[in-house]
């Protein structure tokens, strides 16, 4: 039984014809257009080297405006979901009835379909008839009112509210998964030692689920970047600047048929999320090695 | 005690934060704007389905974008099963490296973003004739789900005991053989598993019907639902409507197919 049969070498053909027809060589043309200036629709196209990320990186304000939104955004969504859904997940973790029936709620949000919560979040922070300004003059706070979206400086960070009310009880199932997996005796042994419920957080949970947070800061942090739909449906089709991240950047460049220039920032656009997702992956381990 | 009162207060001060809003957009359905906005968390005053009426048989044709939706979401789940479950019984049988370098070179589309190579799919599938049909959004859905269907599938297959594979050989059963009668059967769960999460993405898919689809009939749902936010602007008792209308097939799946999700769980935990 060493050798495989020769058939089973067909079995995954059909699945490879399309992914390298689809997918593979697609990621690989979208290298070679990012050093090209093509519109998308000439016969002919200059190669122009580095120049597009050059620019990219040097001289436009509108991918830098991007970038820094979608940073902000990264950074709010990865605190704020990472800290609620492991929160959640130890209050949550005992199979008690009760327990069962809150998980299935904190995870109902995740199904919905991006559009449909940007709709729901977009009445929340209506100026003038949302439902947070509405409850504000009721109870007579009208002075904590805010424009919300309209208030340009802020508007990213509550679409990053949006963001982890969306998807924190996706991450809260994680890291249940993580905590049901450590053994009840290290509890016990630590109590025996006289630890506090926060020292046997420090000291047992916290190293034991690094895995769980491995996986959840990978898994926002890139939802963080594909965060296009919430956007775009929360701030309409081209989304207001103010809201503007790299995601929907490359697709407005692209719609506006820069096809070069959008595939040089697509290719940024990769190294980036590769990059941030390597350095916390280091974060997480040193934090495991203090442990 | 101090624990205790921690712990009740934020799951109720969340359970609220979950379920006001989602109770705002269902009562929201039978309001008109101007009841909506002077009492937005009181209970309708009729129930009409005048909303419902408008959005799915109005100007919108939400009812038209549902159809689409349901042709493309249930063609590509059920070719990427068939497909992923080819390649992931193959890849689980294929001994040493060359079955690794197979399931790595697939699963590593999961780490590519839609953004990177949306251009040149787009003028792929455009020489092709394929943009603006829901041929070519069922194929291209099939491609990017691909990858997690493999990585989901390939995990589970690799579980099961190496004996169901040679018994079924002692048997005279060929690969072809013991995919379908034997290994299929088996592996349910893990395919109730993937195609939930497979359902999930293809029916609230964007991106994709956004960049391909310019014809108004063609449209699904989300691309339909993203359009009113342009149309209604903040005639929220129709936007709200279409969210239900948008969410009410993958709700009720979920509900349904959460029963089969867990006995994937239990079931792919006795595996040894």
């Amino acid at each position: 039984m060493r050798r495989a049969h020769p058939a089973l070498y067909l079995f995954p053909v059909p699945a490879l014809v399309l992914y390298v027809i689809f997918f593979a060589v697609p990621t690989l043309q979208a290298l070679q257009y990012a050093v090209t200036d093509w519109d998308g629709f000439s016969a002919s196209y200059n190669y122009v080297g580095a120049s597009n990320v050059s620019k990219l990186v040097t001289n436009d304000d509108l991918f830098r405006n991007a970038l820094f939104n979608n940073l902000k955004f990264m950074l709010v969504v990865v605190i704020f979901q990472t800290l609620l859904s492991l929160l959640f997940a130890i209050f949550l973790t005992r199979n008690s009835r009760s327990s069962v029936l809150l998980r299935a709620l904190f995870f109902f949000p995740t199904i919905l379909s991006s559009v449909s919560v940007a709709f729901i979040w977009k009445f929340v922070y209506d100026p003038n008839f949302g439902l947070i300004n509405t409850t504000l003059g009721a109870v007579g706070l009208d002075s904590l009112k805010s424009p919300f979206l309209g208030d340009s400086a802020k508007a990213i960070y509550f679409v990053a509210i949006a963001q982890v009310w969306f998807h924190t009880g996706q991450m809260m199932v994680i890291y249940i998964a993580g905590l049901q997996q450590v053994p009840a005796e290290l509890y016990e042994s630590a109590e025996l030692d006289g630890a506090g419920r926060w020292a046997q957080f420090r000291y047992v949970t916290w190293p034991m689920i690094a895995p769980a947070t491995a996986i959840v800061i990978a898994y926002t942090t890139i939802q963080s970047f594909r965060a296009f739909d919430l956007i775009l449906g929360i701030s309409g089709n081209p989304p207001q600047p103010s809201l503007d991240i790299l995601s929907t950047r490359i697709y407005l460049t692209f719609v506006n048929s820069r096809f070069g220039y959008a595939a040089a920032e697509s290719v940024l656009f990769m190294l980036l999320i590769a990059a941030v997702t390597l350095l916390q992956r280091r974060a997480v381990r040193l934090t495991q090695a203090q442990s | 005690m101090q624990y205790q009162l921690t712990r009740r207060t934020v799951l109720l001060i969340w359970s609220v934060l979950v379920i006001v809003p989602l109770l705002v957009v269902v009562s929201g359905t039978f309001k008109t704007t101007r009841e909506l906005f002077s009492s937005p968390f009181g209970p309708p005053r009729q129930l009409t389905v005048h909303n419902y009426a408008e959005v799915l048989g109005g100007g919108q044709n939400m009812a038209g974008a549902f159809v689409n939706s349901v042709v493309v979401t249930v063609s590509s789940v059920l070719l990427t099963l068939l497909l992923g479950s080819l390649a992931a019984y193959g890849i689980a049988r294929i001994p040493g490296w060359r079955g690794w370098l197979i399931y790595g070179f697939l699963v590593l589309g999961m780490s590519v973003p839609a953004q990177a190579n949306m251009i040149p799919q787009y003028v792929l599938f455009d020489s092709l004739g394929l943009t603006n049909s829901l041929i070519g959004l069922a194929l291209i859905n099939i491609v990017i789900t691909l990858p997690i269907t493999v990585f989901i599938l390939t995990g589970f297959m690799k579980t099961l005991p190496r004996e169901i594979y040679e018994a079924s050989s002692v048997d005279g059963a060929g690969p072809w053989r013991t995919y379908y009668s034997i290994v299929m059967p088996l592996s349910l769960p893990s395919i109730a598993a993937a195609s939930i999460f497979l359902f999930v993405i293809s029916w609230n898919e964007l991106l994709y019907p956004l960049l391909f689809i310019h014809d108004p009939s063609k449209r699904t749902i989300p691309l339909a639902l993203l359009n009113f936010q342009g149309e209604f602007l903040t005639d929220y008792p129709l936007l709200f409507t279409g969210v239900i209308i948008a969410s009410a097939p993958i709700v009720l799946a979920y509900l349904f197919l959460q029963r089969y999700f867990i006995a994937g769980i239990t079931a792919g935990s006795v595996k040894g």
